[in-house]
């Protein structure tokens, strides 16, 4: 069943003459991960904020969890997505990390004993219970995205959607937020729509969504996609590390198969062929 | 930076410290209220064992208050000898020229420093104790029942938690935009007035545009969880009323009162 249905969207800024959403239609499944990758500036994070009703489509249907998106049901439909932002600090509303977690509750008028129990489960669930008491300027950025995500875990929403949420991480805190995603999804049956350019995030994807200049490019798998090479580059955009390293040893001349492979699989190719020889 | 004390939050376990937040509000305001009614020896007596009282129970070293009056000290010193100089009548110690010391002269100027002393010293009883959140949390609840009068309470209140949240995160960007600014070769603190005014618009303008953008990230964020309006939010933060609070009261109250019933019945 398809969770998330965009048809025909078009969207402009109101000082910009080019669109930034393009006649874009796509369709997301219940369950999946679907990350929307594109270069910067290529619409992705407006696509996001129209997903949500934060800004207002000129033309284009979009329907959520089979309701459809107008200004009478905006609310309803926020109810039903958590979304985390790209930068940690200015999405932490609350002034301790419990009061973070509660602000969403609280919008939605949560008793107070509920959500003393929930923000607790929260937390736990992304390894921040130490931390409940805690401010957030004594906090990294990627324990206040953590925290942010614990937040959405606490309205148990049926989609998530991370706009760049890990970007501006450092390499572990990125790891770390990646896994406590890819777990909730499993306890939650979480939809995820991931808004990303780095592309080894992207390749953990169940499904692509290809955008370039406010236009739909492809939806595909990462498999499908990666085998593309050079015109993902020629579109803004980055290869895998297993890519770039098949395509540093053609030029050295190395016989290599030109489907997709992820790292075991060239891991486990490299192996067998020194074997052979 | 280090230095500045007034105004400071000292975590601790104390008395003071497990109070209600609107109870050190209250009791902090009557207290500097009746300040005003003290106006001899016995009154300033009981001031002055009341508050050494609450510094005690406050389980903070006495030189800690002593250091958190200290920048004050300037101002204190200039407004004692404006008063034993000017304030005229009663017998005269000493003359020259315009410049009179005098009994009512030397007694309002002991008069205003202890008034000084106090007033700033149970206020700063009530920082060192008392985290800012809290502090706004009490402002909140004290100033519900204005929202008879559709003053927009609940709006205010996160507004001051907003910005109470957000004063460490611009301090940190105050001070990297200024190494930024000085590693592209401004020179703060040098030069004379103006110059040294021309050198903050550098840094004031990067914050201020800064600030924008922040604004509207957190407006996007707080919308997308759902965010409508001030009314009809549930709390997640709750004041309680304890067996502290109503002591203290009880104890502030009858000192307070006997104050004013000295002043006015003696």
């Amino acid at each position: 069943m398809a969770i998330i249905r965009v048809e025909n969207l078009n969207y402009q800024y109101p000082n910009s003459d080019t669109q930034a959403i393009d006649n874009v239609s796509f369709e997301i499944q219940a369950g999946d991960w679907v990350a929307i990758v594109g270069h910067n500036g290529s619409g992705k994070s407006t696509l996001a904020k129209l997903l949500i009703g934060l800004m207002a489509a000129d033309s284009g249907k979009i329907t959520i969890d089979g309701q459809e998106l107008t200004p009478e049901t905006v609310w309803q439909i926020r109810e039903k997505v958590g979304m985390v932002f790209q930068n940690p600090d200015n999405q932490f509303v609350g002034a301790t990390v419990a009061d973070d977690v509660a602000f969403g509750m609280e919008n939605r008028s949560v008793d107070r004993d509920t959500m003393v129990t929930k923000v607790d489960q929260a937390l736990a669930q992304v390894g921040m219970l130490d931390y409940k008491n805690r401010e957030p300027a004594n906090l990294s950025g990627g324990q206040k995205q953590r925290v942010a995500l614990a937040g959405i875990i606490a309205i148990a929403p049926k989609i998530l959607i991370l706009d760049e949420a890990t970007s501006m991480l450092d390499p572990r805190g990125r790891q770390e937020i990646l896994s406590v995603i890819q777990d909730l999804k499993q306890q939650l049956n979480l939809t995820v729509l991931s808004i990303t350019h780095d592309i080894d995030e992207a390749a953990n994807a169940d499904r692509l969504v290809v955008i370039d200049d406010g236009r739909f490019v492809e939806e595909a798998t990462p498999k499908e996609l990666f085998s593309h090479g050079q015109q993902l580059v020629e579109m803004g955009l980055d290869v895998p590390l297993p890519e770039k390293l098949k395509d540093a040893l053609q030029q050295r001349h190395v016989a290599i198969p030109q489907s997709y492979l992820d790292e075991r699989g060239l891991a486990d190719w490299l192996r067998t062929s020194r074997l052979n020889k | 930076m280090n230095k500045v004390m007034f105004g400071r939050f000292i975590p601790g376990h104390s008395w003071v410290h497990r109070m209600d937040p609107r109870a050190k509000l209250i009791l902090s305001f009557l207290y500097i209220a009746v300040v005003f009614f003290a106006n001899d020896f016995w009154t300033y007596l009981i001031m002055t064992v009341l508050l050494l009282a609450s510094v005690v129970a406050s389980a903070i070293r006495l030189g800690v208050y002593i250091r958190g009056l200290l920048p004050l000290f300037w101002l204190m010193i200039f407004t004692v000898l404006i008063q034993v100089f000017f304030g005229a009548g009663g017998h005269v110690y000493w003359q020259w020229g315009w410049l009179v010391v005098s009994q009512n002269g030397l007694n309002s100027a002991g008069l205003i420093l202890m008034r000084f002393v106090l007033i700033i010293l149970i206020s700063t009883i009530l920082t060192f104790t008392t985290q800012p959140l809290e502090i706004a949390d009490g402002i909140e609840s004290l100033l519900s029942p204005l929202r008879r009068l559709h003053f927009p309470v609940a709006t205010l209140a996160l507004m001051l938690s907003l910005a109470l949240r957000f004063v460490p995160t611009l301090m940190d960007e105050a001070e990297k935009i200024m190494n930024a600014q000085r590693s592209r070769g401004v020179d703060f603190g040098e030069g004379g007035l103006r110059q040294r005014i021309r050198t903050i618009v550098p840094i004031l303008i990067p914050l201020f545009v800064n600030a924008f953008n922040r604004a509207i990230e957190i407006s996007t964020a707080m919308e997308a969880r759902g965010y409508q309006d001030g009314e009809n939010r549930t709390k997640y933060r709750q004041l309680k009323w304890q067996r502290v609070d109503t002591a203290s009261l009880v104890i502030y109250i009858v000192s307070l009162s006997a104050v004013i019933g000295l002043r006015y019945f003696s």
